[in-house]
Order: C-alpha cells, then structure tokens, then sequence
C-alpha cells in the first residue's frame, strides 16, 4: 500500500515536472531562439533578470513546488534503481533513508535561498 | 535467499535489453538519463543557490560556466532532458492503460500491446529530436 502510494507519487510529481519543467526549459534554453523569432526578451541568466524574477512571489512558489516534485521524482527512481539490485533487506532500508535525508536537506537548503531572495538578500 | 541471488541480475539487469526489443532500450535509456538529470539537478540547486552571494558573484559562476566544455555538458543535458520527458509522458500514458490498445483474442497475425504501442513510442523519440535539435540551436546558435 505504502509503495502504491509513493509510485503514484512518483507520476504526480512528473505530470508537474513536464509543466513546470518545460517552461522552465523553454524560457532558459530556447530563449535565444525565441528572441530570433521576436519573441523572447533577453538574456534569462542576467543579473537584473535574475534578481527580479527572485523577488517575485509566484516565482518562489513555483521554485519551490519544482524543487520538491524534482527532488522526489529523482530521488525516488534512484531508490527503484537500487532496489532493483536485489539488495538485502537492511541495505534498502539504509539507501531509502539516505536518500530521504538527502533530498529533505537539499529541499530546504533550495527553499531556504527561495525565500531568502524575496525577502531582499543578495543585493 | 538462494533463489533471490539466483535471479539476481545486477548491473546486466538495468543495460541489457535481451530479446526485449526497442522498448527495453528505451526502458534502459530512460534510467540512464535519469541518472544523468538527477546529478545535474542537484549541481543546479548549488549553482541558483549563489544568488544569494550578490551580483558579482553571480556573474563570476555564469562567466565560469561559459566555456565549451560546460557548454557541451549542458548540451547533453538538454538531450538528457527530451528524451526523458518524451519518453516519459509516453510511460505515464501506458500506466494509465492508454494507447496501448484492447485485448483481444491470440489470433495470427499476433498482436501484443508493446507493439501496438510501438507507434507512440516512435512519435515519442520524434518530439524528443524536435526538442534536442531545438536546445542545441539555441545553445550554439541562440543570441546568448
């Protein structure tokens, strides 16, 4: 049951990962062709464009709830990776630990600098 | 136990597709680009990260981030990226039981649900070219 639940999880978390991801992509890594076709608008990684798209509220929820959804979707198909390697019982118990803690840490460690940008850090 | 090391197949088990087909390669591939996407996210998380440092930070990161090498690697990860949500997107859809057609009855010529899936799975890797040729203009011919 426990297992049905985190793997439905696991295609929740994709289905917002496409969205969210693919806009994402779009606006970072087609940018310059979209700007070739009239329809981009500069340089996405620059410094002033940085910093404003951070202090947008919206823009942190949305940092955020990719973060968790990549952090999730990722670490947890590490877990099927290993447990697939038919390890023993303790051993997948230990990798489904580490990897928790792993992705909790790097989630709030990603929030936490979310956060801090739209409270006025890093100018 | 015995029977549970027998069956083990390790690392052959993730690569190898066997009699499998095309589907068990993409299966494979799915795995591997995984793997590749879930290094760069986390590298990623550090990277956004030293927004915090201020401008000349920043600039220092993206500046060193500029070289051809780098430029490569995140070459292979838009390609990573494609390939494994086009080919996911079509993953889901067969989980849901969509697209893989109905069952019916084992007459000749035999039909089974991978290969009347096989056409999404084509249509899959052709938006996953569209997507990979589309970043790599943008990565070596976009105006940044």
């Amino acid at each position: 049951m426990r297992e049905s639940k985190l793997w439905t999880w696991h295609i929740l978390s994709a289905v917002v990962i496409v969205v969210l991801l693919g806009a994402h992509m779009g606006t970072m890594h087609l940018g310059g062709l979209l700007e070739r076709l009239g329809v981009g608008s500069g340089d996405p990684v620059d410094w002033a464009r940085v910093l404003h798209r951070s202090r947008q509220t919206g823009y942190m929820a949305t940092y955020i709830t990719l973060l968790g959804a990549g952090l999730f979707h990722g670490l947890y198909g590490l877990r099927s990776l290993f447990l697939e390697l038919s390890l023993p019982k303790r051993a997948e118990r230990a990798v489904g630990g580490v990897l928790a803690v792993a992705g909790i840490a790097l989630f709030i460690y990603g929030s936490y600098v979310a956060v801090a940008l739209v409270r006025g850090s890093g100018v | 136990m015995l029977q549970r090391r027998k069956n083990r197949l390790g690392f052959w088990g993730w690569l190898g597709g066997g009699r499998y087909g095309p589907d068990r390669y993409a299966y494979s591939l799915h795995r591997l680009t995984g793997l590749g996407i879930l290094a760069y996210f986390i590298m990623h998380i550090f990277v956004t990260g030293q927004r915090l440092g201020g401008q000349q930070r920043w600039e220092g990161i993206m500046a060193s981030l500029g070289s051809p090498t780098v430029r490569a690697g995140e070459f292979l990860v838009v390609l990573a990226f494609a390939f494994h949500a086009a080919n996911g997107i079509r993953l889901v859809l067969a989980e849901l039981g969509l697209l893989i057609g109905r069952p019916g009855v084992p007459a000749f010529p035999y039909s089974y649900s991978a290969l009347r899936h096989r056409p999404v799975l084509i249509a899959a890797m052709a938006v996953a070219a569209l997507l990979a040729v589309a970043g790599g203009v943008d990565l070596y011919f976009g105006m940044h």
